[in-house]
């Protein structure tokens, strides 16, 4: 069989964008533990230069272009590694490689260049590659695998500090909840594949297929985008996963993981909005979530928790953007996600700035680090201006775009829209004013910040560089359009500017600046309507999503106890009794209906009858013994005489792995045999001696019947007929029976000799759980 | 049971060891035209790893080990595993046999096969499961 031809790697700039990163991650994880620096050093090289590959193709990509490569992975089932670079791969990808870059240089700062720092900045490289995979896929299935890559990567991220019960809890619920979400993907994945005839991404979304088995294959994928872009009503992971240190938070949660999700709606809403169960769904999923992150970030006191409900109110709102699917509103969308990647980060960073030097998140007690931290001020002072949508930055821009794509659809859309970001607003407000403003004296709260120096310049400048950028981008909207146009395909599908004239939408916007100045002005009074409204409504009457996360698990913790309890008895003979007696009813049932009894031929070399001979008196001879050893020796006998038989039949390869398993399993028997009394016990039920003999005597039956059957029943020409014309030729050698496991079915030995590594791993577990025990019993 | 060395078990699994250790090579060696293999050999090395265990005792068979049981069995999984993503390499599918020849100075011209490392791969985990099982259970009966 010709195979494909020899591919030249070195032709492929994608592969090597993600497998560059992987390679950097593994060297980081295996050599870096003790030389921090150039751990920092190396990955943030490799991410920035990736980020530089990227911008090199901006010119290629806003012309019109695309980077397609391919790698066959598994042909059969249609999973190929096929890279695609279009529009929004690229602005995706800029934004994973670029502030990877500068949150891995700032880890090494957080840290403190400590030993930690190269465990974090490899998981952190690997996680990069993870998501530009998913950025650049268009296979269905590469696209799921890169998927489950940023949910394994994030989950190590999460529980970084897994000393911490609460870090580990907070893990291992994003990668249930992302992950549980993943699986209903890769269902709809599959589906859609299916109705499509087509693995590729880019083929199926330019011709789109139709029917109710689509619309169950989007909801499923719908699941998986929900989970990864903490939608209502699994946004509860998202706040749960800020026990990750902080540059993690930054990354994962707020630039890139979270973004997946709405990613994926961007890529493929503009082929499906047409369906009408879509707009409404997605549309309202997004909605909630971005009045509720919203609004639960006002009544938050750690300035990471209000950040984050603060991403999942954003996150709500690409959510509705990118569900209308309309050109304009995807424009919006993704001029809102680089907005949001530009602001969010660097108030992430400067949070973990404020946290490295005054070890305190709380708004209630930081005191006065304006004046300590001027550097800090500035750049939460540009980001969060953007994030509140205030004019020259970035974050107007895009809310500006996203106001007008809103009031081409319905003003109640825009209504909701403007209500959220008026508590956007309020919310902004009191992370700035938590973390620098004055606080009034207080005789309980022990204020802290007085005591802070100045910031690091690793903590304080990757925080500067995306905040400048956000502002470099309001000031010339210019920059950034061509790129944002190339996402959609259509020039002027929506414009960015800076000063929109006066139009509805900057009444809007002026509208709700201002109700969000008023709403953090009676914040008091916001804060008590809320508690009270909590205590008295929703923690009655709604079940949370998290309540409902914690049920479940907790009821599938019972239930397995349960089933174990009932399935695994622990008792030996009864295993043995329920595995043959599948044996008897399964295929010997088959055996009995199917089979016509077949000519026994006993032809053949005399010495068979004198092996077979031995064979039958040892088994015999077995069952009359009482001492252990005895009947070891005596299946050592069977043994040795199933290899006379192999000799007789002209295969030595067996009959000599035969004789050596024999030797040394009487070897192991007698180490296990020295723990066990000398004689078997007797029998004390007899009913249960006539149940063994019964199942034991109709196994025998069924083997014998099943050889003669199998030796004589084969009808299509033999797999044994093509292994030994083939071994030579194909396989190289004149072994056959060594070719076939070294080559032929390599794989099976390679699982083979995966079990017996296995096996021999739970022999020590046991034996070292058991000498333990004991140690335990002796000395109290 | 205080282990007893005998003379003559001794002086017999001087002669036999290290003939048993060529033999598993060899039989590893020639298993692809000729009766043998990793897996042969695998036991046939354990085999004679036996016999210093039940001659001189585990304590002595230990101090033979040049590496962990464990790291044994692993380098035998890594060395399988790779052994399939040689012809990875060069585009063909997993696992297809791919032949170098390599010119030795002592040995002349030798055919080295991606099947060769595969099955020192199997020899190796066998090897490191009988090790394992010796020093695992054979631990207590000495003690």
């Amino acid at each position: 069989m010709p195979g494909p031809p020899p591919l030249p790697f070195a032709a492929l700039p994608v592969f090597w964008l993600i497998g560059s990163q992987l390679v950097v991650a593994a060297l980081v994880l295996a050599a870096g533990r003790r030389r921090p620096r150039s751990a920092v050093i190396v990955s943030a090289g490799a991410l920035a230069a990736a980020f530089g590959w990227l911008a090199a193709q901006v010119g290629t990509i806003t012309s019109g272009g695309v980077v397609v490569e391919h790698l066959t992975w598994v042909p059969h089932l249609g999973v190929s590694l096929d890279l695609r670079l279009d529009g929004l791969a690229l602005i995706m990808g800029m934004v994973v490689t670029g502030a990877g870059a500068l949150i891995t240089l700032y880890s090494g700062a957080y840290f403190k260049w400590g030993p930690p720092t190269a465990r974090f900045v490899g998981y952190l490289t690997a996680f990069a590659a993870s998501m530009l995979g998913i950025v650049v896929s268009d296979n269905l299935y590469g696209l799921f695998v890169f998927w489950e890559l940023t949910t394994i990567t994030s989950y190590l991220l999460i529980g970084f500090e897994d000393e911490k019960g609460s870090a580990r809890a907070a893990a291992l619920q994003a990668l249930l909840v992302t992950g549980v979400g993943g699986l209903a993907m890769l269902g709809g994945l599959v589906l859609l594949a299916q109705q499509a005839g087509t693995s590729s991404l880019a083929a199926l979304l330019a011709d789109p297929p139709g029917g109710t088995v689509t619309t169950v294959a989007l909801l499923l994928v719908l699941a998986g985008a929900f989970t990864k872009s903490a939608q209502v009503p699994f946004h509860f992971w998202l706040p749960g996963a800020m026990a990750a240190p902080t540059p993690a938070s930054a990354y994962l949660h707020s630039a890139t993981m979270v973004k997946a999700g709405v990613f994926l709606l961007a890529r493929i809403s503009p082929a499906f909005h047409t369906i009408p169960f879509w707009t409404p769904l997605v549309v309202g999923i997004g909605l909630t979530t971005m009045i509720l992150g919203a609004w639960r970030a006002l009544r938050q006191h750690d300035l990471k928790l209000l950040l984050a409900y603060g991403t999942v109110s954003q996150l709500g709102l690409l959510t509705a953007l990118f569900g209308m699917g309309t050109p304009a509103a995807v424009y919006a969308g993704v001029a809102m996600l680089l907005a949001h990647a530009l602001f969010k980060a660097p108030l992430f960073l400067v949070v973990g700035a404020i946290d490295k030097q005054t070890h305190c998140r709380d708004i209630r007690l930081l005191d006065g680090l304006a004046r300590r931290m001027p550097g800090a001020l500035a750049v939460a002072l540009a980001a969060g201006l953007s994030m509140a949508g205030v004019l020259p930055l970035f974050g107007f821009v895009a809310k500006e775009a996203a106001f007008e794509a809103l009031l081409a659809r319905s003003p109640w859309l825009l209504a909701l829209v403007a209500a959220s970001s008026a508590l956007t607003v309020a919310y902004t407000a009191r992370a700035l004013w938590g973390a620098f403003g004055r606080k009034p004296v207080s005789a309980q709260a022990d204020l802290v910040g007085a005591k802070a120096g100045g910031t690091p310049l690793f903590l304080l400048l990757p925080a500067a560089l995306p905040a400048a950028l956000g502002l470099a981008f309001g000031l010339l909207p210019g920059l950034a359009a061509p790129l944002l146009e190339a996402t959609v395909g259509t020039a002027g599908a929506g414009a960015l500017k800076l000063w929109p004239g006066l139009k509805p939408a900057l009444g809007v916007s002026a509208a709700t600046l201002l109700a969000g100045l008023l709403l953090f002005a009676r914040r008091d009074a916001v804060e008590r309507l809320q508690r009270a409204g909590h205590r008295r409504l929703l923690a009655k009457w709604a079940p949370t999503g998290e309540g409902i996360y914690r049920r479940a698990l907790a009821g599938l913790n019972r239930s397995a106890d349960r089933v174990t309890a009932v399935v695994q008895s622990g008792s030996l003979p009864v295993y043995l009794g329920i595995i043959l007696l599948t044996v008897i009813l399964l295929p010997g049932s088959a055996l009995v209906l199917g089979t016509a009894l077949p000519r026994v031929d006993f032809g053949g070399h005399w010495a068979q009858f004198l092996t077979g001979g031995v064979v039958a008196a040892a088994a015999l001879a077995i069952l009359r013994v009482r001492r252990r050893m005895a009947a070891v020796v005596l299946l050592g006998a069977v043994g040795y005489g199933m290899a006379g038989l192999f000799i007789v039949y002209g295969a030595p390869d067996l009959a000599l792995t035969q004789l050596l398993i024999e030797t040394l399993g009487i070897v192991i028997f007698a180490l296990v045999l020295y723990r066990l009394p000398t004689h078997f016990s007797e029998a004390r039920w007899r009913l249960g001696r006539a149940l063994r003999l019964g199942v034991s005597a109709a196994v025998g039956l069924f083997v014998t019947g099943a050889a003669l059957a199998v030796g004589t029943a084969s009808r299509p020409p033999p797999v044994s007929a093509y292994f030994n014309e083939n071994a030579l030729s194909a396989g190289g050698g004149r072994n056959v029976v060594n070719v076939i496991l070294t080559d032929f079915r390599a794989l099976d030995t390679l699982g083979e000799i995966t079990v017996v590594a296995t096996a021999a791993i739970g022999i020590a577990g046991l034996v070292t759980g058991a000498v333990r025990s004991r140690r335990k019993r002796q000395e109290p | 049971m205080k282990h007893r060395p005998s003379l003559i078990a001794q002086t017999g699994l001087r002669i036999v060891f290290h003939t048993l250790v060529v033999l598993s090579v060899y039989l590893l060696a020639a298993g692809h035209n000729a009766p043998g293999g990793g897996f042969i050999g695998g036991l046939v090395v354990g085999a004679a790893l036996t016999l210093v265990w039940a001659v001189d005792g585990p304590q002595r068979l230990r101090a033979t080990l040049p590496l962990p049981t464990f790291t044994v069995i692993g380098l035998g999984l890594l060395a399988a595993a790779a052994a399939g993503t040689i012809a990875w390499a060069q585009g063909r599918p997993f696992f297809e046999a791919v032949a170098f020849g390599l010119d030795l100075p002592l040995f002349g011209k030798v055919k080295l096969t991606s099947v060769f490392l595969f099955d020192a791969g199997v020899y190796l985990v066998v090897m490191g499961m009988v090790l394992g099982i010796l020093v695992n259970l054979g631990e207590e009966v000495e003690a």
